[in-house]
Order: C-alpha cells, then structure tokens, then sequence
C-alpha cells in the first residue's frame, strides 16, 4: 500500500512536471473553455429562457462541469502515447506498484481539472457571474466538480488505453461524452426540449451534476440532486477504475 | 535515505548449473500467429546471448516474456532462478530492459527520467538523482542531462534508455534491438558501451537482427525462426555449420570470369561461383591457397584486382539454416519495423 502512494506521487509529479513544457496544453485548459464561456453568454444566451435566473448564472455551473467531464483527455492522450512509445513497457518491467501508472495520471488530473475550474470561475465572475449561498455549500461545490473530473478521469483512461493513437483517443472521448453533456440542463433548461429528449435529458447524470452545482452555488432547490451527483460519481469510478487497471495490465506496448 | 536497492547478489536457488536465464518449452500465441512454438534456451551467468532473427520471428515475445511483461501459455522460464510468472513482482528488481522503442519520457529532462525510474525502483530522491547523475556521466551525457529528451538524437536517447535499464545494477539486462535504426556511428559507440556494461560481469540477452551486431557482441548466438531456435552455438560454430573458409577474387574484367571459373576448378572439391566479376569458392585449408590461385590465374593471363580469404559470414549462416536472407521481413506477431537503410 506504501508503494502504491509513493509510487502514484512518483507519476503524479511526472505528468505535471511536463506540464508548463505542453504549452498547447495550457492552451486547451484555458483558451479554449473561456471561448465557450463567452460564445455562450454573448452570442447564444440572449435567446436562452431561463425563466428566473440570469443566463450568466445559469452558464457557468453548466460549463463547468461540461469541462471537468473532459479533464481527463489529458490523461487518454498521456497514456496513449507512453502505451505507444514503450514507456508502459518500461513500467512494467518495473518493480512498482501496479495501478500507480494510472492512479498517478488521474492523480495529476485532480491538479489541471482544479487550474481549469479556477480559470472559468474568474472568467465568469467578469462577466457577471456571481454565487449566491453560504461558503460551506460553495467550498462544496469544487470538491464534487473534482470528484465528477476525477470519475471521468478513468473513463478516459481506459479510452487512452484502448485507442489506437492518440487522436482517436480524443476523439472517442469526445464523441462519447460531448452529447451527453449537451443533452442536458447544462445550457438549456431540458424542459425546452422535445419531450422524447427531455426523459433522456432529465436522467442524465450530467442534468444531475449540473442542477446539483446550482443548488451548491446558486441556492436553486437542491432536491436529490447532491446526493444523486455524488453516487453516480462514484459509481462510474467504481466501474471504470477496475476496467482500466485490468486493461492496463492487460496492455503491451505496440 | 536510502540507496538504490541493489539487485541482491546471493546465489540464486540452485538452478541449472550457473545459468542465468533458462527457459523450457515456452509458447506463446496472438489468436492465430503463434509467436513462440516451444523455446528452450540457457544463458551462462555473465555472458551475452545473442537472439538473432528477422522481425517476426518472436524475439521480442521472447523478451517480453523474460521481463514479466507477458505470461506464456505453456512451458516455463526462469531468470536468476525466479519464474517469471510465480516470482514476477521479485524478478523486476533484478532485471533491467532496454526495449525497441527507447522508453523515455520526451518532456522530461535526462536526469528527471533516471531519477523518477530510480525511485521507481525504490530509491529516495536523493538517491535516485546521485544514480542517475553517475549514469548519465558514464553514458555521455553529462552536458544533455538538464535538456528535455525531446531535444535529444536517436543514438542519445538509447543511451538514455540504456542507462535506464541500469539504474538498479540488475545482474540480467535485456537489450531488445538496442540499435535498430541508428546511424552507424551511434551503432558503434552503443556496441562500445554494451561492451564495457558486459566487462562488468552482468548477464546480457540481447536481441538483434544484424548479424554484424552479433557477431561483435554475443558469447553464443541463438537463431530464431518462425518462433522456433533453429540453431544455436558461437558465431564459429554456426559459421563452421556452412561450411569452411571461402577464397574471393575480384577480377581485373569481369568478362574474364568464366575462365577464372575453369581456371581455379582443381583447387576445390565444388565449383567455384562467379557472380558480377567476383568468383569465390570454398576450401579446406587457408595455406597457400591464395598464392595458388594467383598463380593458376595469372598463368591463365587473367588481372586480379583483389583477392582474399574469408570465413563465412553469419549472413552466409542465416541464409543455409532459414533458407531466406536475415533481413527479409517475416509475417509475425512483433510489429514490423521499417529500418532499412540504416545499416551499417
């Protein structure tokens, strides 16, 4: 167990230390999601009806957690390319614990997911974003959007593990999860969506984590929505974290 | 603070004699291709075993087998006297692996990566960083240890990933194609360096498909085929299987080389062979034999540029005991590597 914390920071500060030398990187954490911050409240929100909230309070919890959920390509890029260049080869052959290629990968996703939630969170609060409920529901709020990016962290990382290059791992992450987050409350209210769309819509975890960091942030009715953002978190990491380390184990370099 | 954990050095449990490595009967397949059909193999404490093959022929399944990474379907294996299989988690610190792909993170610096597979190993920092320090001075790259790797030639970058595989001074390092795709003078100082690495008494499987490579570095060669040994022995061994010495004249006017053939027939139990103005042919003793064939030549008024005797090369080898040329690429489970025109 000493050896699965110690080597997990091992690779942890890895992926980090490569990090400020990614610059295209930095980019896609920061540019690219202030881009849809301000698309969205500028250019699409005015004919968004939100009944009582402004649009800007109704964005960026949704956008948030749009984000988060695909935090972790850094991760399926990452460990696509270390399957690809021999690096998990090396790992292997090393006598090191074995889930900690992975769990240090996830681990440094904690950290970007943390810079990308801060980045979006000053973004909105500009442009006119402001919380409203007591610190504690707020303070809340980021450790449930680090515990939703860290769940989907090992999605990604089985995704990294099954693709065949580094590209297609984006990409099946993207087309996995990009529709899921929009069919959902994150941009629209679901309710002005076909009604065909809106069951799907309203089961969707993604409505759940979206209406929960409302509830957390913006003092709208909490409902289930807390509790059921924090069970379907855990249990997609409960499915995909074992998927991933018996992939891992599994893997031999190309 | 800890040192690197050496690779304990007490006597393995007894195995078959002093041997490093032994593997029976090992299989192992892909879905269809079988990749190895039933390797035995014995390596020597503190000898290098030459694996020498085209690109399919299971080198590297075998490699990957040795080092944990892959678990074969029958037969067993052992290094230091611990299975790979039972004894896996035991085996990796004491085994080094330099694969084909030089395995070393492109954004962080030399040193970062020696000192992350140090403590990977079990080393503190500090440790790890002082190993990887003395490494990158033996493997020269002192002056590139503060650069991202991404900046680094292939030839430093195998170097690196050599130096890698030696972080914890494992008794058993594996070297799979430690040169394919280098330019030649990178070949030659990578040769030097596995030599000094061999001078220091650690056991060495490495895995090639130059013939050349062989030859220089391996104690005893074994060749693989289709995922079988088909022959094994010291590079004299194998090449006294082909047959004896060859003498090789290269004549003045190509033209002449029909005559040339007639001219040395009596010299040799077979005929001589002309091929594009060079005629060679074999004999049973080196004395004497090139000054009788100047002689026969030139009573025959034919110019000879050049003459020589030499042994046959295992090229020569390969192509008597697989009926195709080292370097022709066999369908296999490895990938197929594109690295010709890179030879030396």
């Amino acid at each position: 167990m000493r050896r699965l914390v110690t080597d997990t920071m091992i690779i942890a500060e890895r992926n980090l230390i490569r990090l400020p030398r990614k610059p295209e990187l930095l980019l896609a954490f920061t540019v690219q999601p202030i881009m849809f911050v301000l698309l969205f409240r500028y250019v699409f929100g005015g004919a968004i009806n939100t009944g009582g909230l402004p649009y800007v309070d109704y964005l960026i919890p949704g956008i948030i957690v749009q984000n988060i959920a695909f935090g972790g390509f850094v991760t399926a890029i990452g460990l696509n390319e270390d399957v690809h260049k021999g690096l998990i080869d090396r790992f292997r052959s090393l006598p090191m614990a074995r889930p900690a290629v992975l769990a240090g990968r996830t681990l440094s996703d904690i950290v970007t997911n943390f810079l990308g939630v801060c980045v979006l969170v000053i973004t909105g609060l500009i442009i006119g974003f402001s919380f409203n409920g007591p610190v504690s529901h707020i303070a809340f709020g980021f450790v449930l959007l680090l515990l939703i990016g860290y769940a989907f962290s090992w999605v990604f990382a089985l995704v990294g593990l099954v693709a065949n290059t580094p590209e297609s791992a984006n990409s099946i992450g993207f087309i996995l999860i990009f529709p899921l987050t929009f069919i959902s409350s994150a941009f629209v209210p679901t309710s002005s969506m076909p009604s065909w769309l809106e069951a799907f819509a309203n089961v969707n975890p993604f409505t759940i984590f979206v209406n929960a960091m409302r509830s957390l942030w913006l003092g709208t009715p909490a409902k289930n929505y807390v509790w059921g953002a924090v069970v379907w978190a855990v249990v997609i990491l409960v499915i995909f974290a074992p998927l991933a380390v018996r992939r891992y184990r599994r893997t031999a370099g190309s | 603070m800890s040192a690197i954990p050496e690779a304990p050095r007490s006597p393995a449990p007894p195995t078959e004699g002093e041997a490093a490595i032994v593997v029976r009967g090992v299989t192992k397949s892909f879905g269809e291709v079988r990749a190895l059909g039933g390797v035995d193999l014995d390596v020597p404490k503190g000898t290098v075993l030459g694996l020498l093959g085209p690109n399919g022929a299971g080198k590297t399944t075998l490699v990957r087998v040795l080092t944990t990474l892959l678990t074969p379907d029958a037969g067993t294996a052992s290094v230091v006297g611990l299975d790979v299989v039972a004894d896996a988690a035991a085996l990796r610190h004491r085994i080094g692996l330099a694969g084909q792909y030089a395995a070393v993170d492109e954004n962080l610096t030399g040193l970062e990566n020696l000192t992350m597979v140090g403590r990977l190993y079990g080393a503190s920092r500090a440790a790890a960083k002082r190993r990887g320090g003395e490494l990158l001075e033996r493997f020269d790259l002192s002056d590139a240890g503060d650069r991202v790797t991404s900046t680094y030639s292939g030839g430093m970058r195998r170097r690196l990933d050599l130096a890698a595989a030696l972080v914890a001074k494992p008794p058993v390092v594996f070297l799979d194609e430690p040169t394919t795709g280098l330019d030649p003078r990178s070949r030659i100082t990578l040769w030097e360096t596995i030599e000094n690495l061999v001078s220091g008494g650690t056991t060495v499987l490495l895995t090639t498909q130059y013939l050349d490579e062989a030859d220089r570095l391996a104690d005893s060669i074994t060749v693989i085929d289709h995922g079988r040994v088909i022959a094994s022995g010291t590079s004299d061994e194998l090449k006294d299987r082909v047959g004896g010495e060859r003498v090789e004249v290269v004549l003045e006017d190509g033209t002449d080389a029909e005559r040339a053939v007639a001219a040395l027939a009596g010299m040799s139990d077979e005929a001589p062979a002309a091929q594009d103005g060079l005629v060679s042919l074999p004999v049973r003793t080196r004395r004497g034999v090139i000054a009788q064939a100047v002689r026969l030549l030139s009573d025959q008024g034919i110019g000879v540029d050049d003459i020589n005797l030499r042994r046959p090369t295992l090229d020569d080898v390969f192509l008597a005991l697989t009926g195709h040329a080292a370097e022709e690429p066999a369908a296999g489970a490895e990938p197929a590597d594109e690295t010709d025109g890179e030879r030396a």
